[in-house]
């Protein structure tokens, strides 16, 4: 559906976006991760023909978005990171320029305003002015206008910053609603949000594309042993001492808590975390000591995208492994 | 094209803007013709306009600043880049609803001479031909007002800029007699303006090449033209200063003169600086 090849953007001396190559198809929802400055917006703003690349090119449905602007454009709905409203319009009157700005006339133009207007939910609101209406509200006419003239591609940049927690799981929703029906991405910042809604996540920091991959299996891409943390009435050596035998065990690091108790954090490079912790429980068991508290902890996309950005910072091999490994798929 | 017009319309019309610009140009004129007409009892409607034109000054850039400046302000020229319409079209499409709402006022005025026909002898022809270098002297202007919006984000420093541009238009003759006529003097005046242009073309576009190549070409043209024709110098300046003057020209139809290259050249300067437009907003996509 897109295609991004070899995407290249200089500010100067400071290069935005690096050679950056993605496939994208069709009918999934895609989350673009990064940290803030990575290239996110860059990236989308030349993906929707608003900025133009140092080199490279960007094909929507086979079509160059600088060499045939108005095909490539049509298949696209873009709501940048700050909704682009006229304050003095109302969203009706909004919806009507941008609608007919997309080539939509008369009855098709009612039908499909009144349409993604039901779709947003900013009934309530269609006839105030859009300056006097709230952040969420102003994010969902921005939506709104997205979506008209039924663009294959839905493409929203950071569609959550700056709004309460209650508009943030209503905008997700909407998001997830219009995966059904659009390719739609969408970039963020924030790893939970991406984790829940994407079929599939980008990473890119520095302007590089540093993953590709579904959310599943880019956790199980973390190298990092997997942890349990324990708390016991045992003392520190003599919790060292049961935990020795075990052979899965790589590290355990202990820590006094209030009221005599022992925290301590077990790493362990084992596949089958479930028979290590048979194990810890059996040792503890036999000698009488009590486990109060038992966790593990799985490897998260958190940890993966620190990890990955921090590898890309240093520009080393890791992140070249990582490139690589994403161009594979 | 037409999704921009009504959309500029409604805004025009929505916001004081419109009526602001109507109210200024139909107060200046009634004046004009109040003194010009009524009390010095002449039947000249065209001594009305040469005195009316001055109100463009102000009014110009009050339409025209808001047009690009607020768009970049706002962050909505983002939209305009992202839908399936092209920038000349968006040019078009503002340029034409800023022509709209000046063709109003313009239309309630060209009644005056008709309602003065009534009462004297008014030669109309004069009239309606000064009317109509009327209009393009203010489509030209506005044209002007529209690429000085589209440099900037700041709506009042393109106001500014387009009120001070528009006054040293109209007194370019004036200050013309008062530059130096001499061959040395037009030399290092245009050697001045170029740089300076040089300095414009570099700070807009950001490329030192071209902004180099501009200065150098044209520093080349001059000094050719000093060691071929040194006496062509003589007078160049207050020269170039009269025929860039758009009201200059606008008072040889006032003069009952219908004077075709006027319409040319109010219709180059309309597609000259459209143009210039066009390349400043597609300009902002490359930085």
């Amino acid at each position: 559906m897109i295609s991004v090849e070899h995407l290249t953007k200089c500010y100067g001396d400071f290069v935005a976006v690096d050679d950056l190559s993605f496939e994208i198809d069709e009918g999934h929802v895609y989350g673009f991760l990064g940290p803030n400055g990575a290239g996110k917006s860059t990236t989308m703003n030349i993906m929707t023909g608003c900025l133009s690349a140092t080199s490279g090119r960007v094909l929507i449905d086979g079509h160059d978005i600088f060499e045939e602007p108005k095909l490539a454009k049509k298949l696209i709905g873009y709501l940048p990171e700050q909704p682009p409203l006229y304050m003095s319009e109302s969203p009706v009157e909004y919806l009507q320029f941008v609608g007919e700005a997309k080539g939509l006339r008369g009855e098709e133009l009612r039908q499909q305003i009144a349409q993604v207007i039901e779709q947003t939910r900013i009934g309530d609101v269609q006839h105030k002015r859009i300056s006097a209406l709230s952040k969420g509200y102003r994010q969902r006419v921005g939506i709104a206008q997205a979506l008209l003239g039924k663009p294959r591609v839905i493409i929203l940049d950071e569609p959550t910053v700056g709004l309460d927690p209650i508009q943030i799981i209503e905008i997700r929703d909407l998001i997830r609603e219009l995966g059904r029906s659009h390719t739609v991405i969408f970039s963020s910042h924030i790893l939970s949000e991406v984790q829940t809604i994407c079929d599939e996540i980008l990473m890119i920091a520095h302007g590089k594309l540093v993953a590709f991959d579904e959310p599943g299996k880019l956790e199980k891409r973390l190298l990092s042993p997997n942890e349990i943390n324990l708390v016991t009435d045992a003392g520190a050596e003599q919790a060292q001492k049961l935990l020795s035998p075990i052979e899965e065990i790589s590290s355990v690091s202990t820590s006094p808590m209030d009221g005599g108790y022992l925290r301590v954090e077990i790493r362990t490079d084992s596949g089958d975390i479930y028979s290590v912790s048979r194990k810890i429980f059996n040792a503890f068991k036999s000698s009488g000591k009590v486990l109060l508290e038992m966790s593990l902890k799985k490897a998260n996309l958190e940890d993966l995208f620190i990890e990955l950005s921090e590898g890309a910072d240093d520009g080393g091999s890791n992140a070249d492994s990582n490139e690589s490994e994403a161009k594979e798929k | 094209m037409t999704a921009v017009l009504k959309h500029e319309l409604r805004i025009y019309f929505r916001s004081l803007t419109a009526y602001v610009f109507g109210a200024f140009l139909l107060a200046f004129v009634g004046l004009g013709s109040m003194l010009y007409n009524l009390q010095a009892a002449v039947s000249n409607f065209e001594f009305v306009l040469s005195f009316g034109c001055l109100v463009f000054v102000v009014i110009v850039p009050i339409l025209t600043m808001r047009v690009i400046a607020e768009e970049r302000k706002l962050k909505t020229d983002q939209l305009l880049y992202s839908l399936p319409i092209s920038t000349t079209e968006v040019i078009m499409g503002k340029y034409l609803a800023l022509l709209l709402v000046y063709l109003i006022p313009l239309c309630i005025i060209s009644l005056y001479p008709l309602i003065f026909s009534q009462f004297g002898d008014v030669y109309l022809p004069t009239s309606y031909g000064s009317i109509f270098a009327f209009f393009l002297l203010g489509a030209a202007l506005i044209s002007i007002g529209l690429f000085i919006s589209s440099l900037t984000d700041n709506q009042g420093f393109a106001a500014g800029i387009g009120i001070a541009v528009i006054l040293l238009n109209y007194y370019s003759v004036s200050l013309s007699e008062y530059v130096s006529t001499s061959a040395l003097g037009s030399l290092i005046a245009l050697c001045v303006i170029i740089f300076a242009l040089a300095l414009i073309i570099r700070y807009v576009t950001k490329n030192d090449s071209l902004a180099y190549g501009f200065c150098i070409i044209l520093l080349a043209a001059l000094a050719i033209l000093c060691w071929v024709d040194v006496e062509a110098l003589e007078g160049l300046l207050p020269n170039i200063m009269t025929k860039l003057s758009l009201f200059e020209r606008f008072y040889v139809f006032v003069n009952g003169v219908f004077d075709m290259t006027g319409v040319v050249y109010y219709l180059s300067v309309i597609v000259f600086f459209l143009f210039l437009s066009v390349q400043s907003l597609e300009k902002r996509r490359y930085n």
